[in-house]
């Protein structure tokens, strides 16, 4: 079990900065997200944007802020858990709060911080008969551990960026790899287009386009998938595991479940400290609502100043918080 | 007026009019009357949370661009007929058209 003062939900720009925030009154804080990496919606959907509006920067790029906060917090030693979902939010007797991942992880804070955005970020997934029984048996939505597909039988589906790289990759390492496309031509990076196309020529790949995955089957673990073509003829093929690549998109998610007031997916706080209707859960950045609410970085780092401020007497409870400037104080580190 | 026809998810269909000339995109159309379309990425063209299936079209509405097509190669519902709504330009050209909304909402 991970111990911390502040469990901080979501890591993109606003839930890193909250760690600043917290850090300079020397609260330990662990983020946890669903992501593989940091950075929210800047390093899913826009790396190579760039923002206008970040006070003391003309224009930065969306993956440089990013960069900036991971050091700009790296004084408070911030520890992560990142590709696992937030599933569980349990009151503890004295208050304190347990909090379960999808993958079991559990992190015991005195105070939990929501900065979810829009939602984690969760794979489309498509319309195929039976997908969700084999989820976990034989169903993947990323790669974590490409060892698990060595000398497997596999098939992705998909016909974007990630799907043509993964298509590349496993075939490196897998016994065969099948990739197969609602299309007939890729749009994604042509290179890896290319190579894709040439692979399959030399028979190192199968490539079927035009078509889609219709149905899974097999009994407990995946076997085999039909393939529906554009002519409505079906195909069988044997495989261990199917992995379709379509994006993510963000999802609310089990956030709905925690009996927090919420509002058009987003969460009611109040905007003195922007804590919700419970006590000890804030909740920062996109995620939360308030008269007037701008879903703006900026605004959000806002929130993770007065919400610092006021965890404080949750974590250190016997101890007075007095305010001091950083150019006063400096950054002491955790 | 430019006249188009809605219909959502739940098949319910409705006409919406617009003036000319003012220069919106189709989905800050639909946001504006009040349709549940998640545009995460605000019409950039990067999200694919704006996706509507053209039912019925003048010619004289622009075929999807390259970069409309790659991203609506990440939605496993898109068809031949899909667009990305921040990508259509409410104009003349579409006057007439019905559209119906696709894809994932708030
Ligand atoms: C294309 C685009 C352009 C933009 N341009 C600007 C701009 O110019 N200026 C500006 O100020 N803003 C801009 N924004 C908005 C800005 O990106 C958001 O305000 C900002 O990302 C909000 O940060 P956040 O930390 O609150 O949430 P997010 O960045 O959304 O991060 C939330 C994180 O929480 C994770 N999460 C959620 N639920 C769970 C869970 N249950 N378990 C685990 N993890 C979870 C998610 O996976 C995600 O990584 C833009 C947004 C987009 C999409
Ligand atoms: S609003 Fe993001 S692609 Fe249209």
């Amino acid at each position: 079990m991970i111990t911390t003062d502040i469990c901080i939900i979501g890591a993109g720009p606003v839930g890193l900065f909250a760690v600043f925030e917290a850090g300079l009154l020397k609260m330990r804080c662990h983020l946890i997200d669903a992501l593989p990496q940091v950075g929210g919606q800047l390093s899913e959907i826009y790396p190579q944007k760039p923002i206008y509006d970040i006070p003391g920067f003309p224009a930065i790029n969306a993956q440089d802020l990013v960069n900036n906060l991971l050091d700009q917090i790296n004084p408070f030693h911030p520890t992560f858990t990142l590709g696992e979902r937030v599933e569980k939010l349990e009151r503890q007797e004295d208050g304190s709060y347990l909090i379960t991942s999808n993958e079991n992880t559990e992190i015991h804070c005195q105070v939990v911080v929501i900065a979810a955005g829009l939602g984690s970020f969760e794979p489309r997934k498509p319309a195929v008969e039976r997908l969700e029984d084999f989820e976990g048996k034989g169903v993947a939505y990323m790669v974590k551990n490409p060892e698990l597909f060595r000398d497997k039988r596999i098939v992705l589906a998909g016909g974007g960026d990630s799907a043509l790289d993964w298509t590349l990759f496993l075939s490196e390492i897998a016994k065969e790899v099948t990739l197969i496309h609602r299309g007939e031509t890729f749009r994604g990076a042509p290179d890896s287009a290319e190579k894709v196309f040439s692979k399959a020529e030399q028979g190192q790949i199968n490539l079927i386009l035009n078509a889609n995955v219709a149905a899974l089957n097999g009994n407990g673990h995946l076997k085999e998938i039909s393939v529906v073509n554009k002519d409505k003829s079906v195909l069988h093929l044997d495989v261990d595991y199917f992995i379709p690549l379509f994006g993510l998109t963000p999802k609310l998610g089990p956030i709905a479940d925690w009996n927090l007031a919420i509002d058009k997916s987003a969460i009611e706080v109040n905007t003195k400290d922007f804590m919700t209707n419970v006590e000890r859960i804030y909740a920062i950045g996109d995620i939360n609502t308030y008269p007037g609410k701008l879903k703006l970085i900026l605004c959000g780092f806002h929130e993770a100043a007065l919400m610092a401020q006021s965890a404080f007497k949750y974590v250190f409870p016997e101890q007075k918080l007095s305010f001091k400037y950083t150019t006063v104080n400096g950054i002491h580190a955790l | 007026m430019i006249k188009l026809t809605i219909i959502d998810r739940d098949d319910s269909s409705q006409d919406i009019e617009i003036p000319e000339g003012i220069n919106l995109s189709l989905m800050e159309v639909l946001k504006a009357s009040e349709y549940d379309i998640l545009a995460t990425c605000g019409g950039l063209g990067i999200c694919a949370t704006c996706h509507v299936a053209v039912v019925e079209a003048p010619d004289s509405l622009p075929p999807v661009n390259d970069t409309e097509l790659d991203m609506l190669d990440t939605l496993p519902e898109a068809g031949p007929n899909s667009h990305l709504s921040c990508q259509i330009r409410v104009s003349e050209a579409i006057d007439g058209a019905i559209f119906k909304i696709m894809g994932e909402s708030n």
